[in-house]
């Protein structure tokens, strides 16, 4: 389980893992689960466009998450981004059926793209990853204040000349980023539970927006670490473990969460 | 003539059901999706088709037809997003995440153990992505059963869904019970999408559903208005997107012919931009 | 606009000049023209739909005007200083941020990056501290904002509003969904940043009575025109009377105020629940 051969999925997974908890700490904050779902899931026909021209898939993902990003951004109506999001999802999935109905991509490799294939990950495929994650987490870093102040209220980002079309266009491109270094990797299912879970459950956890964070990390790596232990051991695929112990944490942190506000605020 | 409708559209049966199935099912995912986007519940509608995939190919490895463990699971999936999402409407995004989450982790192991007991993989990917053309005409008399309870639902609950979609306080104090509306339209929900999902696929099912309604409420703001321009739109793409489906099979690459659901999402998001720009043009003038 | 009365003892902290703006081709702002002092309280008064929205947007430079001035005194010496407290902010109580986050994006949430220096993160901690003590709000200071009461939440987002240290304070409609104590809570608190900080306040409300005991000049709107002065100036009949176009009686009962529209009518509540009697001008202030 800790071979030479597996190192490099336990550093990506890791990497993956710590990417979701930062970006979907926001992801939760806003109520953008939506979003956060469909960039990935519609980058996927990328990938099968990417292989259709022979292409790597990265960059097939990559273009489909950029241009996914700056789609629903720009057909997103002031706080509405149900409409905008559910179409652009359907366009990228539409062009993908038709990608797939043109390549002779093996079933397999759908498979991998969507439930990911973090078992067979390459020492040379880990630097592109490292590289887009650090850009990731400096990205959120540098917008931390304004995207906070943002997710609080739009309008009080204004005033301060924080605008809500630019903080959300720069939100969709981080979530965009994210999900071309992670797709091929975790596949785009997994990434999702990775944004959505880990981040619900830190929710309950703390008052503290720094310690949230910190917990959402901490949970998401829980989460892949036991899904590719229980993976490595029953052979059962990863996305499955990761999917339903999201769900699992979820549970656990909202009962966490409520039995600590019992024991902190009866005075209040 | 022969170069719109090939030889052969108006005389061949597969069309003719492709044609009788996605008109009901273009007007039920009309009418049942006009809430859907006035409720703001596209994430809702998209989660339920993907995980109700899940319950498709649990059913294609049962050996039974898809449909039924499409609805099974999409009705399994609704009530849960009901009973985590309770408390308000913006951890309703979260709870529905959730439950996408963990259905598409299920949806992975049957896909696995699928593939590892039978060859199926090909038939949970028809799943996905569907195909009106290789729905037979045996499913008929259950797809109009379906789309019949689902119409049934909406209009029984028709004033009570406008008033808790346009305000829940004003629709509380009139003596609604909000749980039992967002519970029993949630069961509409999950059976227009599993009509949809049968006819266009899983993860395209969305596009019947929320793009004509989308495009419709743009154009009009009353609602019985909507209703029929949004169920208008949505069967003029469907056939449009058959038609063209049909006819791609003279088409290059392969003469396998071009998916007729990205033909229907296609005309669907003209449809929306073309509705987008009058829109536009309305409220400026 | 008869009157409209300027003090000429000090410089305005804000002043409008003829101002008109348009919202989707409809006048929803008629040749405005107010000024506000350092340290007066200013209360904006009319019904749904009157245009206060609007108006304090106009002032924030967030609604473009379609003619006419709006000069702050901070934007000549180079700085905009105004602290806004928008209407019906939801703070999600499930969103993990403490009050005290709150305050502290009020000083620096339009910055990039992530504080990182011990002795600015002490100084920041003083201030937010400051803010906090300030509106009265260190009791709750460490708990999660979203679960505060209504009247908690308006005091964090008046801190927020005020750790920029602005010389106008702007809030719209801070009183709605408040009950009667908060209410008054709320009243003394803007009162007393008025009068200790020198801090122009600038709040909307749709019924001045709460107000009264505090406002040293009202701004009333009525179908996009206002008149401004004392409220012995300006709640008359003859004046309002002539801002609605037809005959209002104002009456003062108990020390209370009531806008009733021309005698035939009942008093209509003028909380918007029917627009209809927005647009006729039956108005009335209980």
């Amino acid at each position: 389980m800790f071979s030479s051969f597996m190192v490099n999925t336990w550093v990506a997974a890791s990497i993956v893992a710590v990417v979701g908890g930062v970006v979907g700490f926001f992801v939760v904050l806003r109520s953008s689960a939506f979003v956060a779902h469909a960039i990935p899931h519609g980058a996927f026909s990328g990938a099968a466009g990417a292989a259709l021209l022979g292409l790597n898939t990265v960059f097939g993902l990559g273009v489909f998450a950029l241009a996914g990003a700056l789609g629903i951004s720009a057909l997103g109506r002031k706080g509405r981004h149900d409409v905008a999001t559910a179409l652009g999802l359907v366009v990228m999935l539409g062009t993908g059926s038709l990608f797939l109905s043109w390549s002779a991509v093996y079933a397999p490799q759908i498979y991998a793209l969507l439930f990911g294939e973090v078992l067979g990950v390459s020492r040379a495929e880990l630097w592109p990853i490292a590289g887009l994650a650090v850009i990731c987490l400096v990205a959120i870093a540098l917008v931390y204040r304004p995207l906070m102040l943002n997710s609080i209220a739009p309008e009080l980002g204004e005033v301060r000349g924080v605008r809500d079309r630019l903080i959300e266009t720069a939100f969709l491109l981080v979530v965009a980023l994210a999900t071309s270094m992670t797709v091929p990797v975790v596949g785009a299912l997994l990434m999702f539970s990775l944004m959505v879970a880990p981040a619900g459950a830190a929710r309950s956890l703390s008052d503290r927006p720094s310690a949230a964070i910190a917990w959402s990390i901490a949970i998401a790596l829980v989460t892949v670490w036991a899904g590719i232990a229980l993976s490595y051991a029953l052979n059962w695929p990863l996305g499955f473990f990761v999917g339903t112990l999201g769900a699992a944490l979820y549970g656990l942190g909202r009962l966490v969460g409520t039995r600590r506000r019992r024991l902190v605020l009866p005075t209040a | 003539m022969n170069a719109l409708f090939a030889p052969g559209f108006f005389t061949n049966g597969i069309v003719h059901s492709a044609l009788i199935v996605g008109a009901v099912v273009a007007v039920v995912a009309a009418i049942v999706g006009t809430f859907t986007v006035l409720r703001a519940q596209s994430f809702a509608g998209h989660a339920l088709g993907e995980v109700g995939a899940t319950g498709g190919s649990a059913a294609i490895l049962a050996g039974t037809n898809p449909l039924w463990g499409f609805i099974g699971i999409a009705v399994v999936a609704a009530a849960a997003i009901e009973l985590l999402g309770v408390r308000q409407p913006r951890s309703r995004d979260l709870a529905t995440g959730l439950v996408l989450g963990a259905g598409l982790g299920l949806a992975a192991l049957f896909l696995y153990l699928g593939a590892t007991s039978q060859s199926t993989t090909g038939a949970s990917i028809t799943v996905l992505f569907g195909s009106l053309f290789v729905v037979s005409m045996q499913m008929v008399p259950s797809i109009v059963a379906l789309s019949i309870v689902a119409l049934a639902i909406v209009l029984v609950c028709y004033r009570w869904l406008l008033l808790t979609s346009l305000n829940p306080d004003l629709a509380a104090a009139r003596g609604v019970s909000l749980r039992l509306v967002s519970a029993l339209y949630l069961l509409a929900l999950a059976i227009a999408v599993s009509l949809s999902a049968e006819t266009i696929g899983a993860v395209l099912s969305t596009a019947l559903l929320v793009g004509p309604p989308a495009a419709a409420l743009r154009l009009t703001k009353r609602p019985t208005a909507a209703l029929v321009v949004a169920a208008g739109i949505g069967v003029l793409a469907t056939w449009l997107g058959i038609l063209l489906a049909y006819d791609s099979y003279t088409w290059p690459p392969s003469g396998r012919g071009w998916p007729v659901s990205f033909f229907i999402v296609v005309f669907v998001f003209c449809f929306y931009l073309l509705a987008q720009l009058h829109g536009r043009k309305l409220t400026r003038g | 606009m008869s009157a409209h009365v300027l003090e000429e003892q000090e410089t305005p902290v804000l002043w409008l000049h003829n101002v008109s703006a348009d919202l989707a081709g409809r006048r929803v702002l008629d040749d405005v023209t107010f000024a506000v002092q350092p340290g007066e309280f200013t209360a904006l008064i009319g019904t749904n739909g009157a245009g206060k929205t609007t108006l304090l947007r106009v002032i924030l430079g967030l609604q473009p005007t379609s003619s006419g001035i709006v000069e702050l005194a901070g934007e000549r010496r180079g700085r905009r200083s105004v602290g806004y407290v928008p209407q019906k902010v939801l703070l999600d109580p499930d969103m993990p941020l403490r009050a005290r986050d709150v305050v502290a994006l009020g000083m620096d949430g339009h910055r990039l990056g992530i504080p990182l220096s011990p002795r600015a993160g002490r100084l920041r901690r003083d201030r937010v501290e400051a803010a906090l003590a300030s509106v009265d709000a260190i009791d709750f200071a460490d708990a999660r904002v979203g679960t505060l009461s209504g009247g908690e939440q308006q005091r964090v987002l008046i801190a927020h509003a005020l750790i920029g240290e602005p010389e106008l304070l702007l809030l719209d409609e801070p009183l709605a969904n408040l009950d009667l104590r908060s209410q008054h809570e709320v009243v003394a608190l803007l009162a007393r940043v008025a009068e200790e900080r020198r801090v122009a306040v600038v709040m909307s409300a749709h019924d001045m009575n709460p107000l009264l005991p505090v406002m040293h000049r009202i701004v009333y709107l009525a179908g996009g025109r206002a008149v401004s002065g004392t409220t012995d100036e300006v709640v008359r009949s003859e004046v309002l009377s002539a801002l609605y176009g037809h005959h209002v009686d104002v009456l003062r009962v108990h020390g209370r105020i009531l806008v009733v529209a021309g005698g035939e009518d009942e008093p209509v509540r003028p909380d918007g629940e029917e627009p209809g009697s927005v647009e006729s001008g039956i108005v009335s202030v209980p």
